[in-house]
């Protein structure tokens, strides 16, 4: 009952929020995904999530990518959202458990467009998502694959290149068709300010280190190196 | 006198008891979301994750290497990561997503989990 009324709250703080990009939006959208920055910044607001939050869309994703993906909406989280409602006992490790993995809504060509340009206005204030915080080198890309499978252990989570790679974190495979190169570069560095609660550890990393990391996940999925 | 002391110390012990059993529940969620990945749903070190993990996680089920670890070092690996006690980078720092009295609760709750002491 309580999660009703702060559903409720939420969505209207929503609608009022952003009612601009927002009344362009489905309505079916704000019930799984946070389209406003949510007030709840509480662990049991991640045990309840149906969605990853939307609310800094619009500095997170390459519209294309958006636009195509609406149409097309392929497995991103491998083991779906949360993963770990969605994982079962193995014979040598967890499997994931497809059954309760549903199919994203899928949306026509006019309406894909329509939903990425809404998508597109919220955006993240600019000190959550800072305008150059990818400098732009992308020399340091092959360092940062090592970086990415050895030296910081990203992998142990994410798809990588070829797609290898662990599954409770998004697959970064086609990173950089599909996120800004200032997001991944932003969220590597402290991904806690996006997401309290998220299951992404901080780890410290210099700059130098975010740079190269960014380098080579902007050109994974760009075709060729 | 006595009487007051006595429902004192009760009333004392019902809160504690209380408050324990409450923090207990929301460190095995703390476990389910943040460890299960690696460490596994049947906490001996075989998560989701682990076809891409070139180091096998730690079996939080085995007494005798749980037993060999003291809890300082088990806070450290979790606050710090595995390289802090000279373990894989794959074990991740979990200090800033974690507060230290949640790594506390986590290093009791791994007490329970190996069965085993130190
Ligand atoms: C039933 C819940 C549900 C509804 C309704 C829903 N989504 Fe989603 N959405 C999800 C889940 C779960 C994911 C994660 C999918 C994955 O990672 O494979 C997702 C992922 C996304 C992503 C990618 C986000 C990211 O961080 O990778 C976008 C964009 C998106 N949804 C847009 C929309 C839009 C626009 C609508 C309304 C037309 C919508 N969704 C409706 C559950 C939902
Ligand atoms: C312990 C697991 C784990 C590790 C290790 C990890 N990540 Fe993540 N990562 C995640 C999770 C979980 C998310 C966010 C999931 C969500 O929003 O659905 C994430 C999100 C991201 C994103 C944003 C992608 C998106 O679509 O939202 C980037 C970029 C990223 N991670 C890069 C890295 C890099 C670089 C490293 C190594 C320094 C790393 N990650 C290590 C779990 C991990």
């Amino acid at each position: 009952m309580k999660g009703l009324f702060l559903a409720v709250a939420g969505l209207t703080a929503v609608f009022l929020s952003s009612a601009i990009a927002a009344d362009k939006l489905d309505p079916s959208c704000g019930g799984c995904h946070a389209l406003a920055k949510p007030t709840d910044t509480s662990l049991e607001r991640l045990l309840t999530r149906k969605g990853p939050d939307l609310w800094f869309a619009g500095s997170k994703f390459n519209k294309e990518w958006l636009v195509s993906w609406l149409q097309d909406p392929k497995p991103i989280r491998p083991a779906g959202y949360p993963y770990f409602k969605n994982i079962k006992k193995g014979a040598k490790h967890d499997e994931i458990d497809q059954s309760k993995i549903a199919a994203h809504p899928k949306l026509k060509k006019a309406d894909a467009e329509a939903t990425a340009e809404a998508l597109m206005a919220l955006k993240a204030p600019a000190d959550l998502v800072p305008a150059g915080a990818f400098k732009g080198d992308m020399k340091g890309s092959r360092m940062g694959g090592l970086a990415f499978i050895k030296f910081r252990g990203c992998v142990a989570c994410h798809q990588g290149e070829n797609g290898e790679g662990g599954l409770s974190g998004p697959r970064l495979t086609d990173a950089g068709a599909r996120l800004q190169p200032d997001f991944i570069a932003a969220y590597t560095s402290d991904p806690q300010r996006f997401d309290p609660h998220i299951w992404m550890p901080t780890s410290n990393l210099k700059d130098l280190d975010v740079q190269r990391l960014t380098a080579f996940l902007v050109q994974l999925g760009q075709g060729g190196k | 006198m006595k009487t007051q002391m006595l429902a004192a110390i009760a009333g004392l012990g019902l809160l504690l008891a209380s408050s324990t059993s409450h923090a207990d529940q929301s460190i095995e969620q703390i476990y389910g979301v943040y460890c299960v990945q690696c460490h596994g749903l049947q906490r001996n070190g075989t998560g989701i994750n682990v076809p891409a993990l070139s180091v096998k996680p730690r079996d939080h089920t085995e007494a005798k290497g749980m037993g060999d670890t003291p809890d300082d070092e088990l806070f450290k690996a979790i606050k710090e990561g595995g390289l802090a006690v000279n373990k894989s980078v794959l074990m991740p720092t979990w200090g800033r997503v974690l507060s230290e009295d949640q790594i506390k609760g986590l290093v009791k709750y791994l007490r329970q989990v190996c069965k085993c002491g130190k």
